[in-house]
């Protein structure tokens, strides 16, 4: 089997835990993302996701292990790899278009000046920011729109892997909703892969091709891989009506609420840790007959015909 | 009526004050002349001859008037217009004030940015910033051997503390997430400099810039009285030797005019660079 796109292969990360002794966040940590892939990573707070993404992002070195992108080792951080923060991080000073150039002058070094703005202009446009607002400074405004800032930044530098570190922690739900299918259509636009942190089941539903599971810390382990057998375009108000999401989301609020717990805080004994893969489709035909037990009250249903034909 | 803004309200409470201090004044000033008879030991003593009193406001303006109508007149070294003397005082401050910028900001930088640079240069800072200006001009006098470039160096060691200070603390406070965005774009050292930590950190540094040209205003004074010659300091302590207290109260109030609108400059450039999160 080829190496995918992004490979992390043993990603070993400690700390000093201010009493002498060491914090192991995780431990031979390994998995890989496909070129186009849209992964999610959930986990409980303080497991240890931001310091994976710092470590994809080139911003930390990890105490071991190697991250491979394309092939090609990463050491620090790079243009080939966007970072959407969860707060912060447009620059104050700078109007929202300015900090969209900001980024686009920085990538595209050769550019005019007219060439730089039209393109951040466009990628502006894309997450429904046009006419006056995109000369205001991010102070003047909301949340949302400041967030909508920051994707269009990340996008317009076509970086070859996108990372967002809880991109919508801090939006009211309805803001949240509707730049999540903001954040939907722009990525189907342009085939990015991405790698998202976040903290809201649903949230993960309805953006991954995959979810990773993160057990809690310290040790943690990406224990299992889960598919989002739901065809795409997704739509937030038609994917709750498909057989497969309360399965899936069943088996994701176990996971979270209880055997994220029962497997932490074990060591690898040097094995390397790679996550199950979980695939749950109650459309698909007799091979995947029992979902389990967390698959919940969908479990019996008639499969529906029409969405067969779940994901290549 | 009823309804003036409260600007227009303190507006009208400032001039009502101002006419009433200068009444005051006027008013006592004049009563002490009256009421102030020489004895005749003073008589005896010559002691009454030039009588040097508190002049009336009314004096004050009037020379304010004669003053301001011609300021860059010059009848040689002890007669020249106020005019010259402030422009000789402001161009002392503004040479070392920016002979202190131009070392205190990149020092800043330097020591905002390494722990290990502050570490190694905050106990010099801590001996050096609280001995006052003055007590260098001997030194310097005796060093650089010229008056003049002695009140310049004063100006710069007293200017130089605060946005060292400033500069240091400011770039050290850049909120890392601002940093690293900069680093995921792969600026080099120095466009971050330029572009993400010198915007972020403008506003304190420009707040120590105020600070240190506050500092030098009032010691230029004080360094022109000691090194003489010209300048607004040399000024007022000239006048004070040939008793004129009209000058030296018009002079005063020059001071405070000029030294009020070098503050404004500043305050209006630290407004310019202030950012809101
Ligand atoms: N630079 C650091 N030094 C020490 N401990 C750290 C550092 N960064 C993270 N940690 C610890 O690592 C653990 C995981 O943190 P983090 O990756 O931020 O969690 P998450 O993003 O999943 O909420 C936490 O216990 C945190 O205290
Ligand atoms: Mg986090």
């Amino acid at each position: 089997m080829s190496k995918p796109f992004l490979s992390v292969e043993r990603l070993t990360q400690s700390f000093p835990d201010g009493a002498g002794g060491t914090l192991t966040v995780f431990e031979n940590a390994s998995f890989g993302i496909e070129k186009g892939e849209f992964v999610c990573i959930l986990g409980h707070s303080g497991c240890g996701k931001s310091t994976i993404m710092n470590v994809l992002a080139g911003l930390a070195e990890p105490t071991s292990g190697v991250v491979k992108m394309d092939g090609m080792g990463v050491s620090g951080p790079s243009l080939d790899r966007g970072v959407v923060f969860q707060n912060y991080s447009l620059l104050p000073w700078l109007s929202a278009l300015k900090n969209v150039t900001f980024g686009v002058k920085a990538r595209y070094r050769d550019w005019s000046r007219d060439k730089v703005v039209d393109h951040a202009t466009r990628y502006l446009a894309m997450v429904g920011l046009e006419g006056d607002v995109i000369h205001r400074k991010p102070s003047q405004l909301s949340g949302g729109m400041r967030q909508r800032v920051s994707i269009a930044r990340a996008f317009a530098n076509q970086p070859k892997l996108l990372l967002l570190d809880e991109p919508f922690g801090a939006l009211d739900a309805l803001t949240r909703g509707t730049i999540q299918e903001e954040l939907l259509r722009v990525w189907s636009k342009t085939e990015q892969t991405v790698f998202m942190i976040t903290h809201d089941i649903d949230e993960a539903i309805l953006l991954a091709d995959r979810i990773l599971l993160m057990t809690n810390g310290p040790f943690a382990r990406i224990a299992e891989s889960v598919e989002i057998t739901i065809p795409r375009p997704r739509v937030r108000t038609e994917i709750v009506e498909h057989p497969n999401y309360y399965a899936i989301r069943n088996h994701l609020v176990q996971f979270l609420g209880k055997r994220s717990k029962e497997l932490a805080g074990r060591a690898s004994d040097g094995a390397s840790q790679s996550p199950a893969p979980v695939r749950i489709d109650l459309t698909a035909p007799a091979e995947n007959p029992e979902p389990g037990p967390q698959t919940g009250p969908e479990s019996g249903r008639e499969p529906r015909a029409h969405l067969k034909a779940v994901h290549g | 009526m009823q309804t003036l803004s409260v600007n227009k309200r303190a507006a009208i409470l400032s001039v009502l004050l101002l006419i009433f201090a200068l009444g005051a004044w006027e008013v006592s000033v004049t009563r002490q002349e009256v009421g102030v008879a020489l004895t005749e030991y003073e008589i005896l003593m010559g002691l009454g001859q030039p009588r040097a009193a508190v002049p009336p406001p009314s004096d004050v303006m009037i020379r304010a008037w004669e003053q301001l109508s011609d300021p860059f007149y010059d009848n040689g070294p002890n007669d020249k217009g106020i005019g010259i003397q402030l422009a000789y005082s402001i161009q002392r401050v503004l040479t070392g004030f920016l002979l202190a910028a131009a070392m205190a900001i990149p020092l800043g930088f330097l020591i905002g940015m390494s722990p290990v640079a502050y570490k190694a240069l905050n106990p010099f800072i801590q001996v050096l910033r609280p001995i006052s200006p003055l007590a260098w001009m001997p030194l310097a006098l005796f060093i650089i051997q010229d008056s003049q470039a002695s009140a310049i160096f004063v100006i710069f060691i007293c200017s130089v503390w605060p946005m060292l200070l400033n500069t240091a603390f400011g770039v050290a406070g850049v909120r890392a997430d601002w940093v690293n965005v900069a680093r995921t774009h792969e600026l080099g050292s120095l466009r971050t400099a330029l572009t993400v930590i010198l915007p972020a950190a403008a506003p304190t540094i420009l707040t120590g810039m105020r600070i240190s040209i506050g500092i030098a205003w009032l010691v230029i004074v004080a360094a022109e009285m000691l090194v003489g010659g010209t300048g607004i300091g040399y000024y007022v302590w000239n006048e004070w030797n040939n008793l004129d207290l009209t000058s030296v109260i018009f002079s005063i109030l020059m001071i405070g005019l000029v030294g009020m609108v070098l503050d404004a400059i500043f305050a209006s450039l630290q407004r310019a660079v202030t950012y809101a999160e």
